[in-house]
């Protein structure tokens, strides 16, 4: 019999209702997090859900972990209804999410990693074995007997990232987990998901990510979403060539009137431009529909007054397919927040 | 079936686990816990003293003190334990486990309960010492049960309140609160209970420490049968039914609780 899809949804929506205001004026609005999403997952997968905040990725896993109703549409993970065979699917999955402060500061990385073993009724020496397996991949050996309150941020999310793995679950959901590490650790994370799943084809990690080198070096598949709905969904690789034609170019400018930002989506050629300040510059980030529309862009900077400290043309990355689809940086603030 | 029980049977340990712990590891209770508690308990044996009670009350208070220990843990502890995983971020773990959430419940209830137990075997001792009580106890299984029947009854209101008080939110601080105090004046912590009269001794059963405390002191004084409220029998069924009740509400709780909690998405949240 052929094994069904580790995760599969079908026009998925989950609205929430939202109180605004105080005492009489209060009103109620509806927010759409979800909006008809359709996803097939394949088992062995490395599938990535690549978007800003609020786009609707954390609302996703909730659903697919049991924790939230949808409002409408059905899903499925590893073939089980996420509705109706809620305690089967538990026992087949977990999830760590980002800047996590689960567990109990005064208990040991061990003593908090038996506990929540213990939910899931992993035995004594299985949880050992693993445990001690894990903790090695991510560097926490020594710190298994320190208590979790004496962990630094990194360290600690190693931790969660070993709890969630520590159930060998045939589908993880890791919802942002490198969420507020610094490069080095959140390297280290990367690298463990990519050695966990080596050797294990029949396991599925969905990741929820805004950082698109994360999803650019560990993903099968990613899916772009942005306002609860799936823009795209294929291949880091794919996405990437889809934008083979347009010219991306980076420019750094000394100083540029704001005005001076809205005239560049007017040049004929410019599909899309995202300004950004950084240490003390002026960022500009061009998809163009060819390399001839930059002699427009240059002139235009030129007559602003600002001056070009750098222009190099690079290759097309996830968050230029973002952009392009969207109109808008996944670093840009989301308008619904 | 046998899986089902050992996920339960783990999840209870687990869950219980973080609480023993914290009984051996911050040894700063056994000061805090012990003396403090024996200040509020000697006033009330100084005044039975200067009016000439009978020796009796003294035991009474002293019984009394170390089991508002119980009740502190539930109000305080117990009570908002759910709303406090939340706000650590462990609840949403704990609903998403296969364990089912009454297993991790009621390892919360166990661990409080030993912990506190603990706390309220010292202040036993240590009171019974310094004010010299003496113990008449005839039938030690009957007090074994009594006390169990109490602690089930007591601490399944509790896992009810834990439900409760995720419900309310911020707002369930007031409660405890609110409940603090009318709970110690009616369980009858320091006073046998039917001087309350004995329609406002029957509503005051409701409490479990109300009746268990009575029974408790009957059994553990019997030199002043009068004292007593209702028959110990009589108390011990009331108990056991008191806590089948509560249990069985906290379950249905939790259940309606997972439900809101899927359909409103906001219960596992943390507030910013």
């Amino acid at each position: 019999m052929e094994e069904p899809l580790a995760i599969r949804t079908e026009k998925l929506t989950r609205i929430y209702k939202i109180r605004e205001g105080k005492g009489r004026r209060k009103k109620k609005r509806e927010l759409v997090a979800l909006d008809r999403v359709n996803l097939e997952v394949q088992r062995g997968e490395l599938f990535g859900l690549l978007g800003p905040n609020g786009a609707g990725k954390t609302t996703l896993i909730k659903i697919l972990t049991t924790l939230l109703s949808p409002t409408s549409g059905r899903a499925w993970v590893d073939g089980l209804d996420v509705e109706r065979d809620m305690r089967e699917i538990r026992r087949r999955i977990n999830m760590v999410s980002g800047g996590e402060t689960s567990g109990y500061g005064l208990l040991t990385v061990q003593e908090n990693l038996w506990m929540f073993a213990q939910f899931y009724g992993l035995d004594r020496w299985t949880a050992r074995r693993r445990m001690d397996e894990l903790l090695e991949m991510v560097g926490l050996v020594d710190r298994r007997h320190t208590k979790i309150s004496d962990l630094s941020t990194g360290l600690r999310q190693k931790m969660n990232i070993v709890r969630g793995f520590l159930t060998d679950p045939r589908i993880i959901f890791l919802d942002e987990p490198t969420l507020g590490l610094d490069v080095g650790a959140a390297r280290q994370v990367r690298s463990f998901i990519a050695n966990w799943l080596k050797g294990r084809p029949d396991r599925t990690v969905l990741l929820t990510t805004h950082y698109m080198v994360e999803a650019d070096e560990l993903c099968d598949r990613v899916a772009i979403i942005d306002h609860g709905q799936v823009l795209a969904c294929d291949a880091p690789a794919r996405l990437k060539r889809s934008l083979g034609q347009e010219a991306i170019y980076h420019i750094r400018v000394s100083l540029l009137p704001s005005e001076a930002t809205h005239g560049f989506r007017l040049i004929e050629g410019v599909r899309q431009f995202t300004p950004r300040f950084h240490d003390g510059h002026v960022h500009l980030d061009f998809i163009l529909r060819e390399d001839d529309v930059l002699t427009a862009v240059v002139d235009r900077i030129s007559r602003s007054g600002a001056r070009i400290l750098s222009l190099e043309k690079r290759e097309p990355t996830l968050e230029d397919v973002f952009i392009d689809m969207v109109g808008r940086g996944l670093t840009e603030e989301h308008p619904e927040e | 079936m046998r899986a089902e029980l050992e996920l339960w049977v783990r999840a209870v340990i687990g869950r219980a686990y973080p609480r023993i712990v914290g009984a051996t590891r911050e040894k700063s209770w056994l000061f805090f816990d012990t003396v403090l508690p024996l200040l509020g308990t000697a006033a009330y044996v100084f005044v039975y003293r200067a009016i000439g009670a009978p020796e009796a009350y003294i035991g009474f208070v002293v019984v009394g003190g170390a089991m508002t220990a119980f009740w502190m843990n539930v109000l305080w502890s117990m009570s908002s334990q759910l709303y406090w995983e939340k706000e650590s971020g462990n609840l949403g773990l704990y609903i998403a486990a296969p364990a089912p959430m009454m297993a991790i419940l009621l390892g919360m209830a166990v661990g409080g309960l030993f912990y506190t137990s603990l706390r309220a075997t010292a202040v036993i001792l240590v009171g019974s010492l310094l004010f010299g009580v003496h113990y008449a106890l005839g039938d030690f299984g009957l007090l074994l049960l009594t006390f169990f029947l109490t602690m089930a009854a007591l601490y399944g209101m509790g896992m009810l309140f834990a439900s409760l008080y995720l419900l309310w939110g911020r707002e369930a601080w007031h409660i405890s609160n609110l409940l603090q105090e009318p709970v110690y004046l009616l369980s009858g912590f320091y006073f046998p209970v039917r001087h309350l009269g004995f329609w406002v001794a029957v509503a005051a059963s409701f409490i479990p420490l109300t009746l268990g405390l009575d029974a408790m002191r009957q059994l553990l004084f019997p030199v002043e049968p009068t004292l007593g409220f209702l028959s110990v029998p009589v108390e011990v069924g009331a108990l056991a039914g008191l806590s089948v009740l509560f249990i069985v509400a906290a379950r249905y709780a939790l259940e309606y609780l997972e439900r809101l909690a899927k359909r409103e998405g906001r219960l596992t949240e943390r507030r910013g």
